[in-house]
């Protein structure tokens, strides 16, 4: 993240968004990939419900860093919901790193203190600038945001099942996307990966079938 | 005003979903298949991100520089580079395909 609420801030901005969503958005929302998608789909004209979904369901991964955390730190039940806002990707790599619990907690609240203050800041300048150079198209702004998409995917491909989702996905965003309301067809591109997972289990199903079956032939001879 | 509903909806739903995984006990969430589709979900969503926003314009589909310049970030990332190069290889050679194209 570090940096790149600069690169935030000038979409959000050159999205249509006021100086004052911007920050807002980078104070309250405070996961990158969410804040990115939101501002993608209200700038192609999704309505206000579908663009937070897509957010969301971006978020959802947040949980399960969450749940990794909260055995590791063992944070007291008041001081949680405080340590929420700060479980995102950085915090739970640097948290998870470390061998014991002290040191990780001290992981997690040096790296979200220094993310939360250097991401609302750099959506800050990055939203005032986007405001001063106008015409932010011209600069090629439009093209962070699926750059920011592209490096976050990158690392995941490592699998043949990840490539096929994200195919999968793909298709589905780009086919549906003339013919359903803007933010929809993110939302059905979504189903690629229980899709694939289910055909995945199916085919490792028959190949179980296929084994059982397959020994007393063996045996037989 | 859709904008700030939009706002509002995401910082409950994206806060909400962060306090669950602290809140919820050990296990609740450990089961292969959920991990799994909650790890194959974020492929997915920013594989349909990535192909939006780069070949259509609202409702319509069309190639122009933002291709390039993800074609960009592409070549960067597969030279690892830093993820601030990334995303300025891809603004720098986008808004350098639209000058030369006007």
């Amino acid at each position: 993240m570090g940096l790149s609420g600069f690169a935030f801030g000038v979409t959000s901005a050159g999205s249509g968004l006021s100086v004052w969503q911007t920050c807002v958005l980078s104070l309250l929302v405070f996961t990158g990939a969410s804040q990115f998608a939101l501002v993608g789909a209200l700038a192609a004209g999704g309505n206000p419900f579908t663009a937070a979904a897509g957010a969301f369901f971006l978020g959802v991964r947040n949980a399960f860093y969450g749940l990794r955390l909260s055995q590791l730190l063992a944070l007291p039940r008041a001081v949680r919901p405080f340590a929420a806002h700060w479980v995102i990707d950085e915090t739970s790599a640097v948290s998870l790193a470390q061998s014991t619990r002290r040191s990780a907690r001290i992981g997690f609240t040096v790296t979200g203190l220094t993310l939360y203050v250097l991401w609302n800041l750099t959506t800050l300048l990055g939203a005032l600038g986007a405001e001063a150079i106008g015409d932010t198209d011209a600069w090629g702004i439009d093209a962070a945001g699926p750059a920011v998409f592209l490096a976050l995917l990158a690392p995941m491909l490592r699998t043949t099942t990840e490539r096929a989702v994200a195919g999968l996905a793909v298709v589905l965003g780009l086919g549906l996307l003339p013919v359903l309301p803007a933010g929809v067809p993110v939302l059905v591109a979504a189903l690629a990966a229980p899709a694939v997972l289910y055909v995945e289990g199916r085919r490792r199903g028959e190949g179980r079938r296929r084994a059982t079956t397959d020994t007393p032939q063996g045996e037989d001879r | 005003m859709n904008i700030w509903i939009a706002i509002g909806v995401t910082a409950v739903g994206c806060y909400a979903v962060k306090l669950i995984g602290l809140l919820v006990p050990a296990g609740a969430l450990e089961r292969p298949a959920v991990k799994r589709l909650a790890a194959l979900l974020p492929v997915a969503l920013l594989a349909a991100l990535t192909a939006q926003q780069t070949f259509a314009e609202g409702q319509t589909l069309l190639l122009d520089a933002k291709a390039a310049g993800l074609g960009a970030a592409a070549v960067a990332l597969v030279l690892r580079a830093p993820f601030l190069v990334v995303v300025a290889a891809a603004v720098v050679v986008t808004a350098g395909v639209r000058a030369l194209t006007g």
